[in-house]
């Protein structure tokens, strides 16, 4: 969460530098400026996302060396999830807070002409936001200790994806779709990586009933 | 420490001893004394189990120690063993203390956000003369400086003050000094609390009702904290009292004043805690060497000490280590909570004669605990509470401060295992909060706002 939280602070320095520097009354030119803004904090995410696996790493290395017999008491696999729940919270509170608080308040949703259902596709978009967050740090993690850098670029280039197809927005069903989409795919590559199988899914499904 | 005098606006000073968290300690003690009694070897026991709760430090002091002194070999199975409990439980402690000052925060900033009183401008103590009202930007920069200035001064002089009372040993008058203070908070400013929460709410209540309710809050309260009680109603009423203090402070500071304190409070700890003269490790070397407990009602304390001297192995050999411990203990004021502290200490001084010596092993499954001063919890909360008054990016803003202090917590608590003596709990915590605080509300807000209007994720 913090490292989400350094990113996003760097990334908007820079577009407030960009922003600050730049004529304030040329549209365009602020929307290319936000694009800017976007995909480099997506990138910049991304990087810082890469920091915390290099130190988680290193934290790893330090709890064998000290233990008894050998292996860690969190593995990396653990790590990466909660490394990945805590980008989605940070990024999902972030997104989300400020809305609920004025949802406290009265209001009208959409009455200058906006789409009617901002809050409730504001909120599926964090949902699904959150939920591709964790999967990606496990894909992301996988990736860095298998050597396997055509995981981590799907990581990435993912990210860029529903973070740009954000960018049809109001038409909703440009990006929740995609998102969703996207997120199903990421669930079951990141469950297969984490040792799940059909089977495995199956066991726990007839188990349960 | 030098909490509330007998006036009623001496609202500022658990500023000082409360600011240092305490590591395992090791100022290492020379006196090994051969002879000690039950009750010390309780004590010391209970204080190496919080030691050794907080750093691995102490344990490879006091193996290297307990072997110096021809002490069985097992110590150094255990020193490895130490080490690796202590870090499990390193992970563990860094929770205990993240939920007590999560929820002192919480309650601050709930409040803060709810009660209007708390936000209004309704004069300024007298540690802060200068009005902020001015027309010209460096007028008001100066006025908050010297008010700082002013506010610092105070709270060394009150440090120093307690620091000499302890040192003449005029317990009387400090634990007088205590109960008069915690008396205030107690009464007081829950009064005051209440009254402005009903207001809120629109709530009606009747004087008698009122009276009861304060009267059986307060006295529990004074109970809790000065003698005995269950630990987590004495946490309760920890959190509560610094969360009222922080609700003070965020009234009647004003605002650019607020954050020049802020920073100077940190750099103040720094000082006070590391420097050889500075007045909080003086307070703790005298401590070590008397091997007292520190102050009743200034520290969180987040584990049981009871359960830890149970079992208390009486050999000898045990004798020097627990002074060590002991000594190394008493430097870990500021995360101590001495009236826990105190209060389990009688306890088990009592017990002592009726446990059977167990194994070291034994004792090292035991929990640990981690203290922390109470000067810390009112510091953070103040920085979340402002944050969240006063920024215009409200949440986001909030948010971030209260992730920065956590971390910055955590770092402070790692630093701890790493040097094992008493450090001060601020200033990397307010440093990260107010970097975060800053930056948040004026660089990350109209991003956020920007791309929220835009209705874009990144």
């Amino acid at each position: 969460a913090f490292f989400w939280l350094v990113s996003l602070l760097l990334s908007s320095l820079i577009w407030f530098i960009a922003v600050k520097a730049s004529d304030p009354q040329d549209e365009r030119l602020q929307k290319g400026l936000l694009i800017f803004g976007v995909m480099f904090s997506v990138l910049l995410q991304e990087a810082f996302r890469f920091l915390y696996y290099k130190l988680l790493r290193k934290a790893i290395e330090g709890l064998v060396a000290l233990s008894e017999d050998g292996c860690s008491p969190i593995s990396i696999q653990q790590m990466a999830y909660v490394a990945g729940v805590g980008f989605g919270l940070m990024s999902g509170a972030f997104s989300m807070i400020n809305l609920l608080a004025d949802a406290l308040g009265p209001g009208t949703v959409g009455i200058h002409g906006d789409s009617q259902l901002y809050f409730l596709t504001s909120a599926f978009m964090t949902m699904v936001l959150i939920f591709l967050h964790t999967f990606w740090g496990i894909l992301f993690f996988h990736g860095c200790e298998h050597r396997r850098w055509w995981e981590i670029a799907a990581v990435v280039i993912m990210h860029l994806t529903v973070s740009g197809s954000s960018f049809c927005n109001p038409l909703y069903v440009g990006s929740l779709v995609p998102s969703y989409l996207l997120m199903a795919a990421a669930a079951a590559w990141a469950y297969l990586l984490s040792g799940g199988s059909a089977q495995n899914l199956r066991r726990f499904l007839l188990c349960k009933c | 420490m030098i909490t509330f005098m007998n006036n009623s606006d001496s609202e500022e000073e658990p500023c000082n001893e409360r600011t240092s968290l305490m590591s395992a300690g090791s100022p290492p003690v020379p006196s090994y004394q051969d002879g000690l009694q039950a009750s010390e070897a309780g004590e010391a026991q209970a204080h190496r189990k919080r030691r050794a709760g907080s750093s691995r430090g102490p344990n490879n002091i006091t193996g290297g120690e307990m072997s110096g002194s021809g002490v069985p070999v097992r110590e150094s199975a255990l020193e490895n063993e130490e080490e690796e409990l202590t870090l499990k439980y390193g992970a563990k402690h860094v929770i205990m203390l993240f939920v007590p000052v999560t929820l002192c925060m919480i309650v601050v900033v709930a409040t803060i956000k709810s009660v209007r009183f708390y936000t209004e401008k309704n004069g300024q103590l007298i540690y802060t003369p200068f009005s902020e009202d001015t027309p010209s930007v460096g007028q008001r920069l100066l006025n908050s400086v010297l008010n700082t200035i002013i506010m610092i001064s105070v709270i060394i002089v009150m440090t120093v003050f307690l620091v000499l009372l302890y040192k003449y040993r005029c317990y009387k008058f400090i634990h007088g000094w205590l109960i008069l203070s915690s008396l205030m908070l107690l009464f007081l400013f829950t009064y005051i609390y209440l009254g402005e929460v009903l207001k809120t709410y629109n709530v009606a209540m009747d004087y008698p009702t009122l009276f009861i309710v304060i009267w059986n809050f307060g006295a529990v309260g004074m109970i809790c904290i000065h003698w005995k009680g269950p630990l987590q109603l004495q946490q309760a009423y920890l959190i509560m009292i610094s969360a009222l203090m922080a609700l003070v402070f965020i009234k009647y500071l004003p605002e650019w004043s607020a954050w020049v304190i802020l920073g100077a409070i940190s750099i103040y700890d720094l000082m006070a805690v590391l420097c050889p003269k500075g007045p909080l490790r003086m307070l703790v070397e005298t401590a070590q060497e008397r091997n007292e407990p520190i102050f009743p009602a200034l520290i969180y304390s987040s584990a049981m000490m009871w359960t830890v001297g149970m079992a208390k192995p009486d050999t000898a050999a045990r004798g020097p280590s627990q002074q060590t411990w002991d000594a190394a203990e008493d430097g870990r004021e500021h995360l101590r909570s001495p009236s826990h502290a105190e209060s389990q200490m009688s306890e088990t001084r009592s017990s002592v004669p009726t446990r059977p010596v167990t194994s070291l092993e034994e004792l090292e499954e035991e929990e640990r605990g981690v203290k922390l001063g109470l000067g810390d919890f009112i510091f953070y909360s103040v920085l979340v509470g402002k944050a969240a008054a006063t920024a215009s990016g409200d949440w986001n803003t909030t948010l971030a401060c209260f992730v920065a202090i956590l971390i910055g917590l955590c770092l402070t608590l790692l630093l701890l295992a790493v040097y094992k003596k008493a450090l001060p709990a601020l200033p990397i915590s307010i440093t990260f909060g107010l970097i975060f605080y800053f930056s948040t509300d004026n660089l990350v807000r109209p991003f956020m706002d920007t791309l929220a209007s835009h209705q874009l994720y990144i």
